[in-house]
C-alpha cells in the first residue's frame, strides 16, 4: 500500500442559548437564537459560514475529487447542523450529498447532537448515535463504518462500545502522554477490543494547518505546500500514514480565505499526489494497514487544550452543575413523549454550551483563546441554567413533578 | 523624589475609598522610597501613618468635615474662593487649606505635587504656580460621576477643567474615568494614564468572622436564605433605586433572599420609603454607617456583593467584598471591572438583568462557588507597589517635561 494522508473534516454549528432570563422561564420556550443579538443568532452565522466556509470547500472538494482520482476525504457532520442547514442553507446539503456519491468521502458516525452523553447515559448516547445513523441514511444515503466520539473524546470504553456496535475503526487524539515513545503515523487495535481499529490524529501537523497556518508572528510563516509536504515525510518516516484530523471550518472561517488557505489545500493535495502519493478514507486505512501495536487509554482525551482531557468542558463548579441538572433531566423528558421538549432537551446537550462556561483561560488570562458569544462564562451559564429550568418546568406540566429549588450555597469560609 | 501630596482625608477619618487610597498610595510610595507631604484640611492624630509628614490645613476636627458634606457638591456656590465668608463651610475650609498650601509648598519644595480630585486641584494649581513644580492630577472621580444620573454642580465642573488643563500628568483610576476625563473634559487621552486601584490584604489582618454581630440574618442564611448585600454611601452617583427594584423583581421568581444596605446618605430615607413601596421592606435590612468588625462582617455575612454605581471610576469595595469571599455583580458602568472579570456584569439600569444574576447565583452553588474561587485569583495579583511604581514614572515623566 502507498503511504497516504488521512484527512478528516468535522462540519458543526451549534444552537446557542440566547440571553434567557429568569423572567422567560415557564413562559416562554424558545431558548435557542436571537435576532436581536447577532451573537447567538444562529441562522445569521450560519448563513455567514456557509459562504466563507462551507459553500467554497464544498466546491474545493468537489474540484479536487473531480481532478484526483488519488483524493479522498472523510467527514463527519453533527445533526445540529443538518437541521439547521435544512432549515436555513439547504444547499449545503446538496454539496455533501454530491460529494458522498463520488464514493470517496466517508461519512464519519457520532452523537447526533455533538453531546458528552456517553459519560452520563449510555442509553441516551446510543439513542443519539441510533438517531445520527438513521438521519444521514435518510439524507445521504450512507451507513457509517467508522465512529467518533464529540470533541474526539476517546478512552477505552469507547472503543470497546464502538466494536460490540459493530463500527471498523474509532478516532482518537494521538496524544503523546498516551503513545509515549510510540508515532501516530500508524494504525493500531485499542486494549481489548475484537475488529475494530484505532487511527490517532497527527495534531502537530494539523494545528500547523488548522490553528497556526494565518499566524503571521509564527516562526514557520507563511507555510507553503512544499514546506508542509517536507514536514509530512518528515514526521511520516517509516509509518504508513499520517492522520490531519480539524474542524471543517478551519477552511474560511478560523483561516480566512484572504490568508490563502484554500490554495494552500488545493496544492498540497495536488503535489502530493503528484509525488506518487495517495489519500486514504479512514475505513481504507483501517481495513489497509495491519496494526503496529495494542493502545491502551484509560483515561479520557480529548483534541482540546494542553490538557487533551475533557476540563474545558466539565472542568469547573458550573459546568458540572450544569450538566448534572440536565441529565437528571433525562427519565422525565423522555417519559414525556413531547417531541419538541426532547428534542430541546438534546440541543442543550451540545458540548459547546459546556464550553462557553469555561473559566480555565481566567488563570493565564488569555482572555481570546477561548472562543464564546457570551460576555462572560458565568452569563453563559445563567443563560443556560435558566432554560434547564424551563425544561424542568415544561417536565412539571407533563408530570406534575419536580421543583424548581435548589440546594443551599455552600458554606463560607470564616477565617480568612 | 519629594512629594507634596495634597488629599482630604485618611484613615479612620475617611467616608469614602479616596481617604483608603490615598493611604495605602502614599505608603507603598514611602516604600519605594518617597519622601511626602501630606495635607489635610483637618486636625488629628494619625498613628498608624509615621511614614510621612502630615499637615493640618486648619485647626477644625475630623468631624467637622463630615458635616461638610465633601462629596456633596450642591452646598457649592463660590466660584472663586475669597467669595467664601463661612469658615465652616466646605468652601472655606477650601479656602483655608489653599492659604495653607501657598505657605508652605515655597518652604518644602517639592520636585512633584500629587492632588486628590476636585476638593485640592485649587491647592495644586497654586502650588505649582508658586513653586514651578510638576502638578500630577490624580481623579478618583469626576462631577460627572458623582452626579449620577442627575447634572453636576458647574463650579465644581469647571474647578476641574482648569486642574486638568493646568496639569502635567493625569492619572484615572479607570479606563472608564480616562474616558470621561477625554470626552467631558476634552483632554487629550496621551496625557491620561490609567493606574486602577488595588487592595491591600495585609491591612485587612486576620480576623475572624462573628455570628453574632448580625445574629437575625444569619439565622435566614441558616435556613437558606441568600445574603444580597451593598456597602456604599447613599448617594444617586450609587444606583440604589435600581437596586431595591431588581431586588423586588428577583422576589418575584423566588423569595428566599435578604438584601443588606450597609452605609448611610442622603438618599436613605428615601430608600426605606421605596423598599416598603416595592412590598419587600421585610427583606431589606439598612445598618446605618458601619466600621471596624461591622463593616467587616457586612462583607462575610454577604453571599453576593452588588456594586451598583450609575457611574463609579473604581469601586474599591468590590476588591474588600472579593477578599471576603463573596460572589461579586458589578455594573459596567464601575472601574473596577476592568481588573475583576470573575463577576457578572449588568448595566446599572437594566433592572431585570440584575434581578436575573440574583435569582442565578441564589439557585446555584457551582455559579456561587466558580465566582468566589476565580475572583479570589484576580484581585490578588492587583498590588500597591506596582500603583506606587506606577506613580513613580507618571512623576519622573511630569518632571522631565517639565524641565525641557
Amino acid at each position: 500500500m502507498k503511504k497516504g494522508v488521512v484527512v478528516y473534516l468535522h462540519v458543526h454549528q451549534p444552537y446557542r442559548v440566547r440571553p434567557y432570563s429568569v423572567f422567560d422561564v415557564g413562559q416562554s420556550h424558545d431558548y435557542f437564537g436571537s435576532f436581536d443579538n447577532a451573537d447567538v443568532n444562529d441562522e445569521k452565522i450560519l448563513r455567514k459560514v456557509a459562504d466563507k466556509s462551507y459553500r467554497p470547500m464544498i466546491g474545493l472538494l468537489q474540484t479536487l475529487l473531480d481532478k484526483h482520482e488519488d483524493f479522498s476525504v472523510s467527514l463527519s457532520i453533527t445533526g445540529d447542523f443538518i437541521d439547521q442547514a435544512e432549515r436555513w442553507t439547504p444547499d449545503l446539503l446538496d454539496g455533501f450529498r454530491r460529494l458522498f456519491a463520488t464514493g470517496r468521502v466517508e461519512l464519519v458516525a457520532e452523537t447526533y447532537y455533538h453531546s458528552l452523553a456517553f459519560f452520563f447515559s449510555r442509553q441516551e448516547f446510543e439513542a443519539q448515535v441510533n438517531k445520527h445513523r438513521e438521519r444521514v441514511q435518510q439524507l445521504f444515503g450512507i451507513t457509517p463504518k467508522a465512529f467518533r466520539n464529540t470533541e474526539l473524546a476517546y478512552n477505552d470504553e469507547v472503543a470497546k462500545w464502538a466494536d460490540e456496535a459493530g463500527y471498523g475503526v474509532v478516532l482518537a487524539e494521538g496524544w503523546d502522554k498516551v503513545l509515549g515513545w510510540r508515532s501516530p503515523n500508524y494504525v493500531y487495535q485499542p486494549v481489548d477490543t475484537k475488529n475494530i481499529k484505532l487511527l490517532l490524529k497527527n495534531y502537530k501537523l494539523s494545528d500547523d494547518m488548522a490553528f497556526r497556518f494565518g499566524d503571521s508572528h509564527w516562526s514557520e510563516w507563511p507555510l507553503t505546500s512544499d514546506k508542509y509536504i517536507d514536514w509530512i515525510r518528515a514526521s511520516m518516516g517509516d509509518g504508513d500514514i499520517v492522520n490531519l484530523f480539524m474542524d471543517f471550518e478551519t477552511f474560511g472561517e478560523h483561516q480566512w480565505e484572504d490568508k490563502g488557505i484554500f490554495n494552500f489545500f488545493e496544492h498540497f493535495v495536488a503535489e502530493w499526489i503528484g509525488q506518487g502519493n495517495t489519500f486514504y478514507t479512514v475505513s481504507d486505512a483501517a481495513q489497509g494497514f495491519e496494526s503496529a501495536d495494542v493502545i491502551s487509554m484509560p483515561d479520557t482525551v480529548t483534541w482540546a487544550d494542553t490538557e487533551r482531557d475533557l476540563t474545558a468542558w466539565l472542568g469547573n463548579s458550573m459546568q458540572n452543575e450544569a450538566a448534572r441538572h440536565l441529565y437528571a433531566l433525562e427519565n422525565d423528558v423522555i417519559r414525556s413523549g413531547d417531541q419538541g421538549l426532547m428534542n430541546d432537551w438534546r440541543y442543550l446537550q451540545s458540548s459547546d454550551h459546556l464550553y462557553y462556561m469555561c473559566t480555565k483561560w481566567m488563570n493565564d488570562g488569555d482572555i481570546h483563546s477561548y472562543f464564546s458569544p457570551y460576555s462572560s462564562p458565568y452569563d453563559a451559564f445563567l443563560y443556560y441554567m435558566n432554560a434547564i429550568r424551563d425544561v424542568r418546568w415544561r417536565v412539571m406540566q407533563h408530570h406534575r413533578l419536580g421543583g424548581f429549588y435548589p440546594p443551599k450555597l455552600p458554606e463560607k469560609n470564616s477565617t480568612i | 523624589m519629594k512629594i507634596l501630596m495634597l488629599g482630604w482625608e485618611l484613615p479612620p477619618h475617611n467616608s469614602g475609598g479616596l481617604g483608603v487610597a490615598c493611604y495605602h498610595m502614599s505608603k507603598a510610595l514611602a516604600i519605594a522610597g518617597a519622601s511626602i507631604d501630606f495635607v489635610l484640611p483637618y486636625s488629628a492624630a494619625h498613628s498608624n501613618a509615621d511614614f510621612m509628614r502630615i499637615h493640618s490645613a486648619t485647626k477644625l476636627s475630623p468631624d467637622l468635615k463630615a458635616h461638610l458634606g465633601s462629596y456633596d457638591s450642591s452646598y457649592v456656590f463660590e466660584r472663586n474662593l475669597d467669595d467664601a465668608m463661612n469658615p465652616n463651610s466646605l468652601r472655606g475650609v477650601q479656602k483655608k487649606y489653599v492659604e495653607f498650601v501657598e505657605k508652605m509648598a515655597p518652604e518644602i519644595r517639592p520636585d512633584v505635587i500629587h492632588a486628590h480630585d476636585w476638593l485640592t486641584m485649587e491647592a495644586g494649581i497654586r502650588a505649582k504656580e508658586l513653586t514651578g513644580a510638576p502638578l500630577v492630577v490624580h481623579v478618583h472621580a469626576t462631577e460627572y460621576d458623582r452626579s449620577g444620573e442627575n447634572y453636576g454642580n458647574p463650579i465644581v465642573h469647571e474647578i476641574e477643567q482648569e486642574a486638568l488643563l493646568m496639569a502635567d500628568r493625569i492619572i484615572a483610576v479607570s479606563q472608564l474615568t480616562k474616558d470621561i476625563i477625554v470626552q467631558q473634559y476634552g483632554i487629550p487621552a496621551e496625557l491620561v494614564e490609567v493606574v486602577h486601584n488595588a487592595a491591600n490584604l495585609d491591612d485587612f489582618g486576620p480576623y475572624t468572622y462573628d455570628k453574632r454581630n448580625y445574629k437575625y440574618l444569619e439565622a435566614l442564611k441558616y435556613e437558606g436564605h441568600t445574603v444580597v448585600a451593598s456597602l456604599t454611601r447613599f448617594t444617586v452617583q450609587k444606583g440604589l433605586t435600581h437596586f431595591l427594584r431588581a431586588a423586588a423583581r428577583a422576589c418575584e421568581k423566588y423569595d428566599k433572599f435578604v438584601f443588606l444596605l450597609a452605609g448611610d446618605g442622603e438618599l436613605r430615607d428615601e430608600l426605606i420609603e421605596l423598599s416598603a413601596d416595592l412590598g419587600i421592606s421585610d427583606k431589606v435590612f439598612f445598618t446605618g454607617f458601619v466600621r471596624g468588625k461591622q463593616w467587616r462582617d457586612v462583607y462575610s455575612l454577604a453571599d453576593v456583593f452588588v456594586l451598583s454605581s450609575v457611574s463609579e471610576p473604581f469601586g474599591l469595595t468590590a476588591l474588600e467584598a472579593a477578599h471576603h469571599d463573596s460572589a461579586l455583580i458589578i455594573s459596567r458602568q464601575s472601574g473596577v471591572g476592568e481588573v475583576l472579570h470573575s463577576s457578572l456584569k449588568y448595566d446599572y439600569w437594566d433592572v431585570e438583568r440584575l434581578a436575573d444574576q440574583m435569582v442565578g447565583i441564589a439557585l446555584s452553588p457551582g455559579l456561587a462557588s466558580d465566582l468566589r474561587n476565580n475572583v479570589r485569583n484576580e484581585y490578588a495579583r492587583l498590588s500597591w507597589n506596582d500603583i506606587a511604581d506606577r506613580c513613580m514614572r507618571v512623576y519622573r515623566h511630569a518632571r522631565s517635561k517639565v524641565l525641557v
